[in-house]
């Protein structure tokens, strides 16, 4: 067994570190509803980290526990080492945790690169009066912004697109728009909520090739969701499988394949 | 030219210049309902408590002294002093953006996440409220306010059109100044939104509240400062109105004016509250002229409101605003 601060190379030579966040004993209750019953799992520094289950496992619920979406009743969340204090989101995304959502939540009415460019406030220092004035900081700053958004946009191959509302663009495009704004923030974790969901093949292999190059590129530590079971295998390197709000397995993607819990929730076997 | 059209010309440019005016009641409506999709009922009730909080400094007045000298039985009025008009204004900000502080904290923050109607039941309240605090602060008689703008007519508007026409325009100067200075507030607005960190973040909240929080956007923060834009509008069209007519009770019913502009331009555009303020201006002072004689006058009163509701029959979402497409 690892340690939590220990590091390894993987097979494809990439470094994982040590763990940056880990979910204590997690309870998240929606009034008689509990929608996650007391998990625990980690993340650590530098991996692809897989959640999935079945629909109404309680996925999405966990990954707006981890971005401060939902306050879990019991339990805590440890991020470097320490407990986190109860946060809104906006304070969570601050501290470097920059997330995309399942049904899409971007500015419709802007065009894509505005929708990137607001991943970068949380790098933006200047004082009003500094950026009224153009003065001081305000000019390097929004430079350098500008500068880092340019090489998100073309990374993720969307430079076409650059001054198009988002509002007008197909679901696919829009999805990796909002990749691009969260990867603006230069993350220190991301968070995909389904970054594939309602894609069709070529789409998903697009968005995983994407992920990928971002884990790799940026070395950015990625926790994802999904429910499609083929592509999480491929990509990631732990995964958390959850049913009914629990967590029936959690190891490398090999040693979820043979859990026999995870094969009976998958293929719908009856709980007695 | 024949005298008639020149009139014609005049009528409409003094139409325009009211609907200036219009235009900058309409604005702060727009702005906090695209912020925060709350209807602001109370923003005429702001401008009139800006006016009188601006005239209330200048002059040096003491507020709740009505109530300071029933409770303790002293009788004190006034400081003594007269404080310029600048320094007032800039007084006059910082009491508005402490009461969209106030607000935000002590009202609206508890309502996130309820019914448009109770938000806007919510902000019939604060009217209310806010009109009592105004009287019981700086006193209800009427006030004459003078920041140093130029009144009456201007000569050279005069002249010119004289020489031209044959007949002189009457164009009041503090027209000529208002519309001036709304064109100002509205480009800086413009660039406000456009370039700054914070004007980024008001238009990522206008948008949409998940996406702003997931980037770090505090909505009550923007919140607060879109109340405090909205406050700093309506102490411009305090100035303005309270210049023309004085600062009294009916200061606060502009905001009726603006509803037609509002359901001309749309609730949710900037350029649609000045365009349907223009519209209403001009087209109210127009039919006031053309038709005015022909019904026994007086159209003014019911003109632009019978423009909205034809605008609500046949173009609900006004000029500019968002179509309204439901999806089954």
């Amino acid at each position: 067994m690892l340690d939590d601060s220990d590091s390894y190379v993987t097979e494809d030579g990439r470094t994982i570190g040590g763990v940056v966040m880990e979910m204590q004993n997690i309870t998240l209750r929606f009034g008689g509803v509990v929608a996650i019953s007391d998990i625990s799992f980690d993340i650590r520094e530098g991996e692809i980290r897989a959640i999935i289950g079945p629909n109404g496992a309680g996925k999405s619920s966990m990954l707006n526990v981890i971005s401060g979406f939902y306050v879990p009743q019991e339990g805590r969340v440890m991020y470097r080492g320490q407990p986190r204090p109860q946060m809104r989101p906006y304070e969570v995304a601050r501290q470097g945790i920059a997330r995309t959502f399942q049904n899409i939540a971007l500015f419709e009415g802007m065009s894509v690169l505005d929708n990137v460019m607001t991943g970068r406030l949380n790098h933006m220092k200047a004082s009003v009066f500094q950026q009224a004035l153009w003065r001081g900081k305000a000019e390097a700053e929004e430079t350098e912004n500008r500068e880092a958004v340019e090489k998100i946009i073309d990374f993720l191959e969307i430079q076409h697109i650059r001054k198009t509302p988002v509002s007008r663009l197909p679901y696919g495009l829009k999805k990796r728009v909002e990749l691009a704004r969260a990867l603006a923030a230069e993350p220190s974790l991301l968070l995909l909520d389904e970054p594939m969901a309602g894609m069709n093949v070529e789409e998903k292999e697009d968005m995983s090739r994407f992920i990928l190059d971002v884990n790799d590129e940026f070395g950015t530590t990625i926790a994802l969701i999904e429910h499609d079971m083929g592509v999480v295998m491929d990509l990631s390197d732990r995964v958390v499988v959850m049913d009914y709000g629990r967590k029936i397995g959690d190891g490398t993607p090999d040693e979820v394949r043979n859990n026999q819990d995870v094969i009976d929730a998958y293929l719908g076997v009856s709980h007695d | 030219m024949p005298e008639q059209l020149a009139f014609a010309m005049e009528v409409t440019l003094n139409g325009l210049m009211s609907g200036v005016l219009y235009a900058l009641v309409a604005l702060g409506f727009v702005l906090i309902y695209k912020a925060s999709g709350i209807f602001n009922y109370a923003q005429g009730v702001m401008a009139l408590f800006a006016a009188m909080t601006l005239v209330g400094i200048m002059n040096g007045q003491v507020p709740f002294s009505h109530l300071i000298n029933a409770l303790l039985g002293t009788e004190i009025h006034h400081f003594g002093w007269h404080v310029p008009g600048f320094l007032a204004i800039i007084l006059t900000v910082a009491v508005m953006v402490l009461l969209a502080w106030l607000v935000q904290v002590c009202v609206m923050r508890h309502l996130v996440g309820q019914e448009p109607i109770i938000l806007f039941m919510a902000t019939i309240g604060l009217a209310y409220f806010l009109e009592g605090v105004s009287d019981l602060m700086w006193g209800s008689e009427i006030k004459t306010l003078d920041v140093g703008l130029p009144q009456g007519i201007n000569i050279a508007v005069e002249e010119a059109t004289y020489k031209l026409f044959d007949y002189g325009f009457f164009i009041d100067n503090l027209d000529i100044v208002a519309t001036v200075i709304a064109a100002l507030l509205v480009s800086g607005l413009v660039l406000f939104s456009q370039y700054t960190k914070q004007g980024r973040a008001m238009r990522a909240v206008a948008d949409d509240h998940q996406a702003a929080l997931s980037v770090g956007i505090s909505l009550n923060f923007i919140w607060v400062l879109v109340w405090s834009v909205a406050g700093f509008v309506a102490l411009v069209a305090g100035i303005m109105w309270g210049t023309k007519s004085g600062v009294q009770f009916s200061l606060s019913l502009i905001a009726l004016k603006a509803l037609p502009v509002l359901m001309l331009g749309g609730f949710t555009s900037i350029p649609g509250a000045i365009v349907g303020g223009l519209i209403i201006g001009v087209g109210e002072k127009l039919f006031e002229f053309l038709v005015g004689p022909m019904v026994g006058g007086a159209t003014e009163n019911w003109f632009a409101y019978v423009l909205a509701l034809l605008f609500l029959v046949f173009r609900p979402q006004g000029l500019f605003g968002e179509k309204i497409i439901e999806r089954v």
